[in-house]
């Protein structure tokens, strides 16, 4: 176990980059907030946060050369955590915007709601339910609510990677798990307390990890 | 499945919650930090903060307010008043907001609703309506419901959501700072023609007509400012209330 590990959140101008700066800061976590490749590939463990779209997204991480780095650091086998956009850009694809390659980590692709029956983006509170036990969800009860805003869904190619899945509609993977790799379609910054506890299940992980 | 929404508002003057009974007569009911973690304990949904502050002098104290909120809540927050611009909006947003709310500037501006989905993003970005009924409708009111500007409130919320607009704070000055129930039919004709959440706003009483705006009237969340500020309800009992007539609500936790 490393005395003064290194987490690190990605700085690609995602809109909720200060707001999971904060949830770590509250939860005793001491993050660094960086856009180096550097930064990512030495790191302990990672967090790409976002939302905004998918093309943006993509964009802002080929020019700050974060794109290799990101798919070395996630091949290395250290913790990893994507959050909203940051859970989608790790599939294969994006509908989003007329099409949008991805980062390929977890085969699959993304695509929108597309109801006549009910307002998309799916925007507030909703249960997610575990599938399968997972140290980021450990001491949080199955059936939690977590703040949702999103109009795309991750629909994976192999069901095993759904860690979490929630009810709009109909029944999608909400939380993505593979080895190292945990991503979440909710912003757990905005989730009160349950969105705290996933952070601090990270950070515990990182440290243990290190 | 996904819950409809109770969200606390505070009305800020000079970084002072205040809550005006039909916009005149003000009262302080408090600390906006201290209320926020308050209302975040309790179960609250979402929080709004709106300010009036007069003078731009005095436009740190909200800024202050701002990123002294987002470091201590960690739920959903919007901020509105005095928002006239994309850069006031990037402004807001850094401090730690969620969302920004527009009301006059966007009347008077239609394109800054275009500009600022555009730029932030949809989600970020409601548009606040006031409107007061006329004849068969209901007219669009701006700064902070003095002035009449003979937009028909139904059209404009559908064309502020084609501009852009990720949800609608719907006030009607008709039943504002009544206490009787808010306008149902009002919420229920915009409900009936935007594609985005409606937020019900102006005339809670309790949860009877929180229910009521949610189920006949179609909003998405509900929007109430004195009967939490002056303790008539807690958002606990609200929320106990609205489960019990069936309302999807998440339950508000127990801590020790």
């Amino acid at each position: 176990m490393g005395a003064n590990p290194s987490l690190v959140v990605v700085d690609y101008d995602a809109g909720n980059l200060r707001s999971v700066e904060r949830a770590l800061a509250h939860v005793g976590v001491d993050a660094a907030i960086t856009a180096d490749w550097a930064d990512v590939s030495r790191a302990d463990g990672v967090i790409l946060p976002g939302v905004g779209a998918a093309s943006d997204t993509m964009a802002k991480l080929g020019e700050r050369s974060l794109t290799e780095p990101l798919r070395e650091y996630v091949a290395s086998g250290r913790p990893f955590l994507g959050i909203c956009m940051g859970l989608q850009a790790l599939l294969d694809h994006s509908d989003e915007g007329g099409g949008q390659e991805c980062l390929g980590l977890l085969p699959g692709n993304v695509r929108h709601f597309g109801f006549d029956h009910l307002k998309v983006p799916h925007m507030g509170w909703n249960q997610v339910t575990w599938l399968r036990e997972h140290r980021i969800t450990s001491g949080i009860p199955s059936g939690s609510y977590f703040y949702f805003v999103h109009s795309f869904y991750p629909d994976p190619a192999d069901p095993e990677l759904a860690l979490g899945e929630t009810t709009y509609g109909f029944t999608f993977p909400s939380v993505l798990a593979r080895e190292n790799m945990v991503a979440t379609q909710f912003h757990p910054e905005k989730s009160g307390e349950a969105g705290l506890a996933i952070y601090t299940n990270f950070a515990n992980w990182v440290r243990e990890a290190a | 499945m996904l819950t409809k929404r109770i969200i606390p508002c505070f009305d800020v003057d000079r970084g002072r919650v205040v809550k005006g009974v039909s916009f005149v007569e003000l009262r302080d009911a408090g600390d906006p930090v201290e209320l926020a973690k308050l209302y975040d304990a309790e179960g609250a949904d979402e929080l709004v903060f709106l300010d009036i502050t007069a003078s731009s002098d005095n436009r740190a104290t909200v800024y202050d307010m701002v990123s002294a909120t987002a470091d201590q809540v960690f739920i959903p927050f919007t901020v509105g008043g005095g928002i006239r611009t994309t850069s006031d909006m990037k402004t807001m947003l850094e401090l730690g907001a969620d969302k920004v709310s527009i009301n006059t500037a966007a009347v008077n501006d239609p394109d800054l609703v275009n500009e600022g989905a555009y730029r932030f993003g949809s989600q970020c970005i409601v548009v606040a309506i006031d409107a007061k009924g006329v004849g068969e409708g209901w007219e669009v009111y701006t700064h902070g419901g003095r002035t009449p500007t003979g937009i028909d409130a139904i059209a404009w919320a559908r064309e502020v959501v084609e501009r852009g607009a990720g949800e609608l704070l719907v006030t009607s000055m008709d039943t504002d700072g009544h206490q009787s129930g808010y306008d149902i039919p009002m919420l229920r004709a915009m409900s009936e023609v935007v594609n985005v959440p409606v937020i019900a706003s102006g005339g809670a009483g309790g949860p009877d007509h929180m229910a009521e705006a949610l189920t006949e009237g179609k909003a998405d969340a509900v929007l109430a400012a004195s009967i939490f500020h002056f303790g008539t309800y807690s958002i606990r009992e609200v929320k106990d209330a609205l489960s019990e007539q069936g309302i999807a609500m998440r339950p508000v936790a127990d801590r020790d």
